[in-house]
């Protein structure tokens, strides 16, 4: 490189002022878009907000033709079919972590994990029309009237598999779902019990511990922000789903004590209507809805965030 | 002894579990490409790539959603990608360990799991509503917000796992950051970068929900950014849930071009990492 003359210098440090705030003007539109998110949702919803005021989250009414809107449906529905889904994909993802950190054959690990990554890279609409035309007809035909049989007579939990078995509703939207989120929940985890130093399982199986013992009582307790963590961050996924709910929820605005029956959910509420809203009170309801999803989805995602980047200075502090 | 052979069978119980568990996520995996290529191959037909989505009854092709989700994703990766690139620059070359970079990593890192049909509605109240009517543009700006948070993200790690010494050298030469960046850096961490772009491609073609209301859907050819646009994620979402047994098949063969193309970019962004792993390690 030449030997940087006065004149030449006074030029690079133009470049570099340039450069420098293109850079920061970049950084600062990702906090932008945030804020607009925010105040566009706020300022779409107004109108439904100042009209319905509280009873807008309490009320299971949703009728376009007299204008009364309610979010109490979608509002259960989100809540029930992420619920189904962590507790069917957070066992199962924590299987795969443990199987992938702890039994796998070194020679299957990377094959497997990128398997079960690339399962995470499958666009959600994918898993609608897979829920709708393969998962759905096989819930309705043996799994649906086998929960009827054995479990729709249970006292307590019986009412919640009741009625007919129609194949697709929150339940199905649920296990689709729990599909969806399986990939991440089990590459978070793998890679949280990746942290944990060896030396400490090591002296776990040197005292005689099982597998099993070492997992439970050494790997799990150290990484437990961790696992929490990526829970949640699945959680997250779960709660703002779209496309995948939308194909097997069934769309019907109404809360049913049965799973099996049709539901709604905030996201597939405005996939499946947000194009057809006539009437500015029925849109302004719609982006309330979106409003909601946002306020939910940013808490359960900031603290999600918020705990990995915990666990991520201990792990720093301890290097 | 009892007590030996208790530990010994809850160890292999929950052992049987996390394999059963594996198997059942392999399984998904498996189960949901051969529903693909089963229904997607019966679907697949020279007319997907050289007619128009046809009207119910009748038979046609995709190339106005395939030609519409190329130029959106385009589009999207082209407007997004330039900001999430410069974005964590500054990240990690400027304003490494300020206040203001963690509070710009922590929002970024929201957005990058935020629910896409968010965006869409932030689209649609800033730039549907003032220009009156849905157009590809939209549905572009939408993509391009998505793809921000990746690039970024990507972008920033990679330029942290540069060699100090290589940044080191070039400001003993008397280098501005700027130059250092541009013939220093970005060269040293390309592969990376590269990734992320790949990354943030495949995030974004597949995205439905943040289109259905920007860029709506076109039931005819389109190139005109300032109107609505066919684009296959739409296509395969109306098709599907449609009665006609035409418009299945083609929503179909759509999932199948578009699950192959993600599949396709997401493995070359594995590959190319695994290369930069390698050229690191050697």
């Amino acid at each position: 490189m030449a030997i940087i003359e006065p004149r030449h210098a006074a030029k690079q440090l133009i470049y570099e002022r340039i450069f420098r705030s293109a850079a920061f003007t970049a950084a600062i539109l990702v906090l932008l878009i945030l804020g607009g998110v925010a105040a566009s949702l706020v300022h779409g919803a107004w109108p439904a907000v100042s009209h319905f005021r509280f009873t807008f989250v309490t009320r299971e009414i949703w009728n376009p033709v007299t204008d009364q809107f309610g979010a109490l449906a979608p509002i259960y529905g989100t809540v029930v079919t992420s619920l189904i889904a962590m507790l069917l994909a957070v066992p199962a993802g924590f299987g795969i972590a443990l199987f992938l950190t702890e039994l796998c054959p070194p020679l299957l690990k990377r094959p497997i994990g990128v398997g079960v990554e690339l399962l995470a890279a499958v666009p959600s609409i994918i898993f609608g029309i897979w829920g709708l035309f393969v998962l759905a007809p096989v819930l309705q035909q043996h799994v649906q009237p086998w929960l009827i049989r054995n479990i729709g007579g249970v006292p307590a939990i019986g009412h919640l598999f009741k009625g007919p078995p129609y194949g697709i509703g929150i339940l199905s939207a649920g296990i689709v779902l729990a599909i969806m989120v399986l990939p991440f929940i089990a590459a978070t985890v793998r890679d949280v019990f990746d942290t944990v130093p060896p030396m400490l399982k090591e002296s776990g199986y040197g005292l005689g511990a099982t597998t099993w013992e070492v997992i439970w009582n050494v790997v799990v307790p150290h990484s437990r922000v961790g696992i929490v963590g990526g829970v949640m961050l699945g959680l997250g996924r779960a709660l703002g789903e779209t496309m995948a709910v939308t194909f097997v929820i069934g769309n019907a605005h109404r809360i049913s004590s049965s799973l099996l029956a049709p539901g709604t959910t905030i996201s597939s509420a405005i996939a499946n209507e947000f194009t057809e809203a006539v009437g500015d009170l029925y849109t302004s309801s719609l982006i309330a809805l979106g409003l909601l999803l946002f306020l939910i989805t940013f808490t359960v995602i900031a603290a999600a965030q918020a705990m990995l980047a915990r666990l991520e200075r201990r792990v720093g502090s301890a290097v | 002894m009892n007590r030996r052979l208790l530990r010994k069978i809850k160890n292999g119980v929950f052992l049987t579990l996390s394999v059963l568990a594996t198997l059942t996520g392999l399984a998904c995996l498996a189960a949901l490409l051969w529903t693909l290529v089963s229904h997607g191959v019966a679907g697949m037909s020279s007319r997907i790539f050289t007619q128009m989505t046809p009207p119910p009854g009748a038979q046609g092709g995709l190339l106005n959603a395939l030609y519409g989700s190329a130029m959106m994703t385009l589009l999207g990766i082209l407007i997004g990608s330039p900001i999430g690139v410069l974005a964590g620059t500054y990240l990690a070359e400027y304003g490494r360990n300020s206040r203001l970079s963690t509070a710009i990593r922590f929002i970024n890192d929201i957005l990058l799991s935020a629910p896409s049909i968010i965006i869409g509605l932030f689209i649609y109240e800033i730039v549907v509503v003032r220009m009156g009517h849905f157009s590809a543009i939209a549905g572009a700006l939408a993509l391009a917000v998505l793809a921000i948070p990746v690039t970024l993200r990507t972008t920033e790690d990679m330029l942290k796992l540069v060699p100090i010494g290589m940044k080191d050298s070039s400001a003993a030469l008397g280098a501005y950051p700027w130059r250092t960046t541009l013939s220093v850096l970005y060269p040293a961490a390309r592969s990376g970068i590269v990734t992320g772009l790949l990354l943030a491609i495949a995030r974004i073609s597949g995205e439905t929900a943040p289109l259905l209301f920007t860029a709506l859907n076109n039931q005819f050819w389109s190139t005109n950014l300032d109107a609505p646009m066919a684009n296959l994620p739409v296509v395969i979402f109306q098709f599907a849930l449609s009665p006609y047994k035409d418009w299945q098949d083609l929503a179909w063969a759509g999932a199948l071009i578009i699950t192959l193309t993600i599949l396709a970019l997401s493995i070359s962004a594995r590959v190319l990492l695994a290369l930069l792993q390698l050229e690191r390690g050697s």
